[in-house]
């Protein structure tokens, strides 16, 4: 996973509350066997209307999306994150977030930074009067600029240590690589192995 | 005070004790002794490793095989659902490319995940076991540590072979007394879902004990562990004992020579400690147990054959009663309607609950020599490729295709409908499965979870039955095994 620390780039003004994880993705993509390759799949019933948001230059090139509250809402799909990110999406700025939707976000170094409504309200006004203006979230300050706009953001400690360190789930255990190899030293030799096959 | 043989399994395996921070403790770090995989929660794990430049740490403990896709007609031609095809080539791809043994269809040890692991011997007393599938409980017949994970888990344990872990709480569900003949541990486990309800179990890990349990083969206490996940438990287990012991030695990958000896001093203290105390205790007589089948759309939802469909006013809890409502009005039964009165099209015997061999021997057992109701469609499908080629070794092909059932090659199959095996809509079917949810086997299908015992009565008489419910064979057609037709609690279990 990539290290941030603070990330500028188009914000999309999405004004909907309660984007659930079907809108985000709908379920016919999970039959999908790749990790990657998710950015057609993002929204792809909302893109199928040229008015979309995302239909729309220079808002197709955005790297902020700033959304209603209670975004990512319903299934577990990790696909959703996925889709955000392999769009080319590095946060998310909303009031609230569903749970998973948060914890699955910070596993795959997405940022789901928690803004007041108010603010929220306020940089959706510089972003449709002022289309393709920046976003910069600094995960190091905890706060998102948008033009004249400065407001402070929420994200708990350890999923933001995580983002900065760039530690993924996997990447954390392995800083205890060497516990794990001292471990298999004392394993007992009658525990099974797989391989060479014997049948 | 002493440990429970959950907390021992568990203490053995950590690699990594959690830290306290504040008033939360992080997650234990645990290590995997045996990591299963199958083509369905896979691809996007190893795609994961791909993506990360990451290697699989262990593949020698670590084995694939084909089982949710898996055509079971027709094994030696191409796949014809293209998702399914995809997905099989995906597995074998990643298992070529990252060095993991895998079984393929036609293969002779290929077969549903949780049934070729105890086959091969690789499921020990003791051991840590995941599989991205949520009846890997399975392996806790073993006396093993056996969950259910997700695909991240999974690549998680591909790149680490470890696993983040909260303990779990314990339940001691204890079973004394002796079973009926005809009454199998299927019966059992649908009994304790009925009694602590489909959400029973969440966040416990479920022991299995008492006489009646001790007096059950592995097969049994497969089926058990298998369904702890219907009542909601991250896993289920049973201590290992001289079954377990009788059952592993000589399995293909079974400890040898002196580590068997070592092995086995170090699964007989696999116990509960008699001063060990568990969360939760519920207890069960297995001397009133009768046939147990369900008649809605969740494992919970379920009474002894002898009784009638239930109605919603049985029920004092709301959310109870406009289940149970739901549940007749999708099943097309009317309250009341004794069980034994319903009709069926289709009996499918087979899934990880119950398609080993002995699962098969008795199905055998009570159809043979009788003649199946004709308007019933069974299908075997024994649960591996090699259950497959040792039930045709004692003849039992025989007997079911004399019956007049489809004797079909090894996998899920009608257990999910992943594959062409699926129910027609409003068709309605005696499973000995593991889920009766709406549309499980098929879109609009109708699900009945039974025993094998059930599932072979009910194909000889074409409504929900027991063996007790069949007209006595005549001696001249009942041959050598006319002491047979109702099994014996002791293999019956
Ligand atoms: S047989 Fe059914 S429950 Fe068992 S692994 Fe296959 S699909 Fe899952």
């Amino acid at each position: 996973m990539e290290k941030i620390t603070t990330h500028t780039g188009i914000g999309v003004p999405l004004r909907q509350s309660n984007i659930d994880t079907d809108q985000i993705i709908p379920a016919v993509f999970l039959k999908r066997i790749t990790r990657t390759g998710f950015e057609d799949a993002l929204f792809s019933e909302w893109r199928k209307d040229p008015n979309f948001i995302l239909n729309q230059e220079p808002f197709n090139a955005g790297s902020v999306l700033v959304a209603g509250p209670d975004f990512g809402t319903g299934s577990s799909r990790e696909h959703a994150v996925w889709a955000l990110k392999d769009y080319g999406f590095k946060a998310v700025l909303a009031s609230r977030f569903a749970d998973i939707f948060r914890g699955n976000s910070g596993k795959q170094g997405l940022v789901a930074a928690q803004v007041a409504q108010d603010d929220i309200e306020l940089i959706w006004k510089v972003l449709e009067n002022h289309p393709g203006t920046e976003v910069t979230v600094d995960l190091v300050e905890r706060t998102v600029v948008c033009g004249s706009v400065t407001a402070p953001f929420q994200i708990d400690d350890y999923t933001r240590w995580r983002l900065l360190e760039g530690l993924d789930d996997i990447a954390l255990t392995l800083t205890h690589e060497e516990s794990i190899t001292e471990y298999e030293r004392s394993r007992p030799t009658f525990k099974p192995k797989t391989l060479p096959a014997r049948t | 005070m002493g440990n429970t043989l959950a907390e021992k399994v568990w203490d053995a395996h950590v690699v990594r004790k959690g830290e306290v921070q504040g008033a939360e403790s992080q997650p234990d770090l645990l290590y995997i002794d045996l990591h299963l995989v199958h083509e369905v929660t896979s691809p996007q794990a190893f795609e994961g490793l791909r993506l990360a430049g990451r290697p699989l740490r262990r593949p020698d403990l670590t084995i694939a095989t084909e089982d949710h896709n898996t055509p079971t007609w027709d094994i030696d031609k191409p796949i014809a659902d293209l998702t399914s095809r995809t997905q099989i080539e995906t597995l074998r791809a990643n298992c070529k490319e990252f060095g993991v043994r895998l079984h393929s269809l036609g293969d002779a040890e290929q077969g549903i995940v949780h049934i070729i692991g105890p086959q091969l011997g690789l499921t020990q007393p003791g051991l840590t076991v995941v599989c991205g599938d949520s009846h890997t409980s399975t392996h806790g017949a073993f006396g093993a540590l056996a969950l259910g994970i997700g695909t991240s888990e999974v690549e998680h344990v591909m790149a680490t072979q470890t696993l983040s872990l909260k303990p779990f709480k314990t339940m001691a569900i204890t079973v004394e007394g002796t079973l009926k003949p005809g009454v199998t541990s299927k019966d059992i486990i649908l009994a304790v879902i009925a009694k602590i309800g489909t959400g029973g179990g969440q966040g416990y890990v479920l022991e299995y004990r008492g006489s009646a349990i001790r007096a059950l083969s592995m097969e049994a206490r497969m089926t058990i562990c298998n369904m702890s996940i219907e009542a909601g438990a991250r896993a289920g287990m049973v201590a290992p004992d001289e079954t377990t012991f009788e059952y592993l030695k000589d399995k293909p990958h079974a400890p040898q020579g002196e580590d068997w000896d070592a092995a086995v001093e170090n699964w007989k203290t696999l116990v509960t400690d008699d001063d060990a105390v568990f969360d939760a205790e519920v207890f069960l007589d297995a001397n009133d147990l009768e046939p147990f089948v369900t008649w809605g759309t969740n494992p919970g939802q379920g009474v002894s054959l002898s009784q009638a469909v239930p109605s919603p006013d049985d029920f004092a809890d709301e959310n109870d009663k406009a289940a149970c409502e739901r549940a007749l009005e999708y099943m097309a039964l009317d309250a009341g309607t004794p069980m034994k009165d319903i009709r069926v099209d289709t009996v499918f015997l087979g899934s990880c609950t119950n398609s080993r061999i002995e699962d098969l021997r008795i199905a055998a057992d009570i159809i043979r020599g009788r003649a199946k109701d004709p308007d019933i469609r069974m299908m075997v499908v024994p649960g591996s490729a090699r259950v497959r080629l040792e039930a045709e070794a004692e003849g039992l092909d025989q007997v079911f295709k004399d019956f007049g059932a489809e004797w079909r090659f090894a996998g899920c199959s009608m257990c999910l409908g992943m594959n062409p095996d699926q129910l027609a809509p409003g068709e309605r079917c005696a499973s000995t499965s593991n889920r009766n949810f709406e549309g499980r086997q098929g879109k609009g299908g109708r699900t009945h979870l039974v025993s094998p015992v059930v599932a072979a009565a009910t194909a000889v008489r074409g409504t929900l039955s027991s063996p007790s419910d069949l007209d006595p064979l005549p001696p001249a057609t009942t041959g050598q095994h006319d002491d047979v037709v109702v099994p014996s609690a002791s293999n019956a279990a």
